[in-house]
């Protein structure tokens, strides 16, 4: 008899419920609703949160459940945060433009208003003119299909590359590292059109929004994140709860095996790695504009492996889990890193944090793997369970 | 009139004190010339002082072209320099010297026609000089500056050259130098022809010279020797921009000024009859501007096909400055002949720096294929390693200030610290993992990160140096095009002695026969005697150890940063996973192709070295669908799966 998808994933309940919890302290307690227990930045950073949460549960399906430990997914989040990041720039630079030429005495023509406009975004990469890939940037729908397509059409040329010539387990890893490392050199570039070093800024103002406080449009942003959050919870709940799951935690534990079964693995894995893909985009287009910044660094190889830690510390094949991690190691860092931790005095030597968090961090991540390889995760499998009792 | 009747005495008199070997003899018998001295007039002296053959005349020319000769109340020139109101003179034929005020000398100030002239007289003299150093100093300046009436001192300076080196040195030049002053189109031509065997930037600079060519425009093509024409719209824009710097054309109205224009005749809310909120339409704009155009308010708007018209009444063309074109083709001839040598050179010159990247590469990841490709454990911690080696060898020349020694004290020091680091960190860490190798990665990333605060947190955030001892500086220079540092060459010979070291161990001794055993089977290997966890540890501490001497190497010639490792881990996994996993041929391959490919991808793009990098990376994704096992793959049993 078919479960329910409920009954198949008591989390899923749980988790939501949590979420909405959190959200709905986190409102009444922000600066837009009057209090001043959360202020606005933090009210960003725990927007931003959300979002890495998000891409941590994208990252948990392709590498907990489906074994592929991808090194690569930041990029596709780097990648939704510059489509984002293009209309927002476009737009609103555009906005600005419009409102000066129109102080003059004649009407501005269309081409005056595109040359100020190129003028404006490009002059920090020595250019006026509008690069081929900005063409859609005037249209919030276009860029926003960006958000999701350009990523998963990436993934999905890359996975089938890759899938097909059979690249498995670390030369995989090393492979989609890689595709980080060209990606981000080729951000790098003063003429692929997206200003080099400079990346896109000014995001966190939102174009014809203008007349609203940072501390309602953080809120709008945080509500936008965790509802991302709990749709995609959802959804990875329902792919990996169902046969799909079945098939797909399958070809984690034996590629080969399910592969004489008849499945085409091929398939699945490239499913997997696609629509994980779209979804670490949108969890992008949503962290950008309340970062308020994008560049090339962000897309570095080595911000993907933080993503692998993250779930890892979390508890991998859990999406909780990875939510978890993300959520814990990402807020202890830039609770350690942005000085406010206190320092421990030695008497010869002070600790200070912002110098050995990371050694503290890096030094967790080995005994994580070694001492609780199910992560932090597994404490609730300490819980018991009434159907489990005693068999 | 009194001055005159001065000289008149003294040249009576210095006749019977002073011998005719004084200069100073000759100088007051041209006195008026030397004094007021003018282009014209200086001629005849110049060539009397060099008729006279007298060792005073170099030193005597040389002050006077820089104002240091003064005149005395009384005639007599001498040396001086003035301090304020005092002057400090020497006399001109022998050592006396003294003090006078200012007031009683005059300063001889030749102008710069004169001092020109000086110049060229002087030259012969520099170039026969006794003093080697003086000779080539003159030799030097004439190559910084060459003129045409350099040319005949410096052919006639060459015969009684005794130093070979500086009359090659003169012929070369003097060749240089005839290409493009000779009086004779054949001497010219000749030297032209010669000088298409020389890829020196000299030899190129001189061609260039010789074919210099400006761009102009008329009516009809003019006399004169004509490169080419041009047609005017390959590029319009530029072509009629010519036209207006000429004053051939009107400038166009640029949109700015148009705009300007339009504003300025504002009627009524209208311009031209056209309402202003209706000219945002550019071809609204065009016609307002029409309309005023034609009551005559405004000059009429250089249209695009006024410009078309004007560009086709007028010829382009590029004229040599060089009025024989016999010349000028020599020169053409000679210059290409010249380029493709300089871009065979330049090919070699590639290679080389491409041989150099190979062997960085090499040495960063052959480390890497021995615990990655031998032990199938990934090691992100390896770029790290190599950190560790750059310092290693840093803190050693602390304590060492001798660089020669401290480099070859650093090599071995570098290599065991990693190599305990290595093993410590197998025994430690890995060995628990050896099932589960994705998860390898993450410990050692975590490693990674650990170690490179640490090395942050003790060694400042500032790049350290890593100096190489002289005999490793400057560079083996083959020609203008050709030329490699000398760090570079040791690098590759480093490689090339680890590439032998390791391949000895793996295929000739004990441990390397045990590492092979536990590659293949460990199961097997350890039923014959063999302990696993030994070599298993051996090996990683081997891999390690490697990583610490190139990190040496690699810090001689780049910065040493706790973030020096990075920069080399990803292409270091590319070279391994390319080259064909638990291979040292296979790395060695993979270095190349990747060092190789990379250069040849700057080639087409000299300017842009990331574009290289993606590049490459992209080919190297492409080039891993075909070969997914490398370059050199395992086949049968050894490839164990």
């Amino acid at each position: 008899m078919e479960r329910s998808f409920i009954a198949k994933n008591p989390s899923v309940l749980w988790f939501l419920l949590a979420l909405a919890v959190f959200t709905l302290g986190v409102t009444v307690l922000s600066e837009a609703m009057g209090s001043q227990i959360i202020s606005t930045s933090f009210l960003k950073t725990l927007g931003k949160t959300l979002c890495l949460c998000l891409i941590a549960i994208a990252m948990d399906v392709v590498w907990g459940y489906c074994g592929i430990l991808s090194l690569g997914h930041f990029a596709f989040f780097g990648i939704g945060g510059y489509a984002i990041g293009m209309w927002l720039m476009y737009a609103r630079t555009h906005g600005i433009v419009v409102a000066s030429l129109e102080q003059g005495v004649l009407p501005p023509t269309p081409d005056e208003i595109t040359h100020a406009v190129g003028a404006q975004i490009f002059s920090v990469v020595g250019s006026s003119d509008f690069p081929v890939i900005w063409a859609f940037s005037h249209s919030l729908t276009l860029q926003l299909l960006a958000v999701v397509l350009v990523p998963g059409l990436l993934a999905l040329v890359f996975g089938w590359l890759a899938f097909r010539s059979r690249v498995t387990g670390v030369y995989l890893s090393i492979l989609t590292q890689a595709m980080t490392l060209a990606l981000s050199l080729y951000f790098f570039q003063n003429d692929t059109g997206l200003r080099g070093n400079n990346g896109l800024s000014g995001l966190q103002n939102i174009p014809s929004l203008d007349a609203i406080p940072q501390a309602t449009l953080s809120l709008w942003f945080f509500w936008a994140s965790a509802t991302a959050l709990a749709l995609g919870y959802v959804l990875f709940a329902w792919i990996t709860s169902g046969k799909l799951g079945s098939v797909i935690r399958a070809v984690r534990d034996n590629e080969a095996r399910v592969r004489f079964l008849g499945y085409h693995v091929e398939s699945y894995k490239l499913f997997v790695f696609t629509i994980t893909a779209m979804v670490a985009g949108i969890a992008g287009a949503l962290y950008y504009p309340q970062a308020g910044i994008i560049n090339p660094a962000e897309m570095a190889p080595i911000a993907s492996i933080y993503l692998a830690v993250w779930v890892a510390i979390g508890g991998r094949s859990r999406l909780y889990g990875a939510v978890i991690g993300a959520a814990t190691v990402s807020l202890m860092s830039s609770w350690f890193t942005g000085g406010s931790a206190p320092d421990i005095n030695l008497g010869v030597y002070i600790i200070k944090w912002t110098d050995w968090w990371l050694v503290l961090l890096g030094l967790t991540f080995v005994a994580v793997t070694l001492f609780f390889p199910k992560g932090i995760g597994g404490l609730f499998d300490l819980i018991p369970t009434k159907k489990e009792d005693r068999i | 009139m009194r001055r005159l009747m001065i000289a008149c005495v003294l040249l009576l008199s210095s006749a019977f004190t002073a011998s005719a070997q004084d200069l100073q003899f000759l100088l007051q018998t041209h006195a008026e010339e030397i004094a007021k001295p003018s282009r014209n007039s200086v001629g005849v002296v110049m060539d009397d002082l060099v008729a006279s053959g007298l060792p005073q005349v170099t030193v005597f020319l040389e002050q006077w072209s820089d104002k240091n000769v003064w005149q005395r109340d009384d005639g007599i020139f001498v040396f001086g320099i003035a301090d304020v109101d005092t002057l400090t003179w020497t006399s001109i034929d022998d050592d006396s010297a003294g003090a006078a005020t200012t007031d009683t000398h005059k300063q001889l100030k030749p102008n710069g026609g004169v001092r020109r002239l000086i110049g060229t007289a002087l030259v012969q003299f520099q170039l026969s000089d006794p003093d080697l150093a003086r000779r080539e100093t003159a030799v030097a300046s004439i190559a910084r500056r060459p003129d045409a009436s350099q040319l005949a001192p410096l052919l006639a300076s060459i015969a009684d050259e005794v130093d070979p080196d500086l009359k090659t040195r003169k012929t070369q030049l003097a060749n240089f130098m005839s290409a493009r002053f000779a009086d004779d189109d054949v001497d010219r031509i000749t030297a032209i022809n010669s000088l298409s065997q020389d890829t020196s930037v000299e030899a190129r600079a001189v061609l260039n010279q010789i074919l210099t060519a400006r761009t102009g425009v008329a009516l009809e093509v003019p006399g004169g020797n004509i490169k080419a024409v041009l047609d005017p719209f390959e590029d319009a824009d530029a072509s009629y921009d010519s036209l207006v710097t000429e004053g051939l054309a009107p400038a166009a109205q640029t949109p700015n000024q148009i705009r300007q224009t339009l504003e300025a005749n504002i009627v009524g809310g209208r311009i031209g009859g056209i309402p202003i909120a209706q000219l945002s339409d550019p071809a609204l704009r065009e016609a307002a501007y029409a309309a005023l155009a034609s009551d005559g308010l405004v000059t009429p708007l250089i249209t695009q096909s006024d410009r078309t018209a004007a560009l086709n009444a007028h010829v382009f063309y590029v004229l040599y400055a060089e009025p024989n074109a016999v010349i000028t083709a020599a020169a053409e001839v000679a210059l290409d002949t010249v380029e493709v040598q300089v871009a065979v050179a330049q090919i070699a010159d590639l290679t080389l720096d491409a041989l150099s990247l190979a062997s960085i590469f090499f040495l960063a990841a052959i480390g890497l294929a021995i615990t990655f490709g031998v032990m199938g454990v990934i090691n992100m911690a390896h770029g790290e390693f190599i950190m560790l080696g750059a310092y290693s060898g840093y803190v050693v020349q602390l304590f060492i200030p001798n660089y020669t020694v401290s480099i070859i004290v650093a090599l071995p020091v570098a290599f065991a610290v990693t190599f305990a680091a290595g093993v410590a960190m197998e025994r430690l860490i890995i060995r628990w993992l050896y099932n589960r190798p994705l998860e390898t990665l993450l410990a050692t990333f975590g490693i990674s990160v650990a170690l490179q605060q640490l090395a942050k947190n003790i060694f400042g955030t500032q790049a350290r140096p890593l100096t190489s001892p002289d005999w490793l500086a400057g560079a083996w220079v083959l020609n203008d095009v050709i030329q490699i540092s000398y760090i570079r060459i040791a690098i590759f010979v480093l490689a090339l002695i680890f590439l032998g070291l390791i391949l000895y161990i793996l295929k000739r001794t004990r441990l390397g026969l045990e590492v092979r055993a536990v590659t293949q089977n460990p199961g097997m290997a350890a039923s014959m005697g063999i302990n696993p966890d030994r070599i298993n540890m051996l090996t990683f501490g081997l891999g390690s150890g490697i990583a610490g001497i190139a990190g040496v190497a690699i810090g001689l010639y780049a910065k040493v940063t706790s973030e020096m490792g990075s920069d080399y881990i990803v292409q270091s996994f590319m070279t391994v996973v390319v080259g064909g996993v638990g291979n040292v041929w296979g790395t060695l391959a993979g270095a190349a192709m990747i060092g190789f490919g990379q250069k040849g991808i700057e080639w087409f793009n000299p300017s842009n070295t990331l574009a290289a990098q993606t590049y490459m990376i992209l080919f190297v994704i492409l080039f891993i669908q075909f070969r997914p096992k490398g370059i050199v793959a395992l086949k049968g049993r050894a490839a164990g799966d």
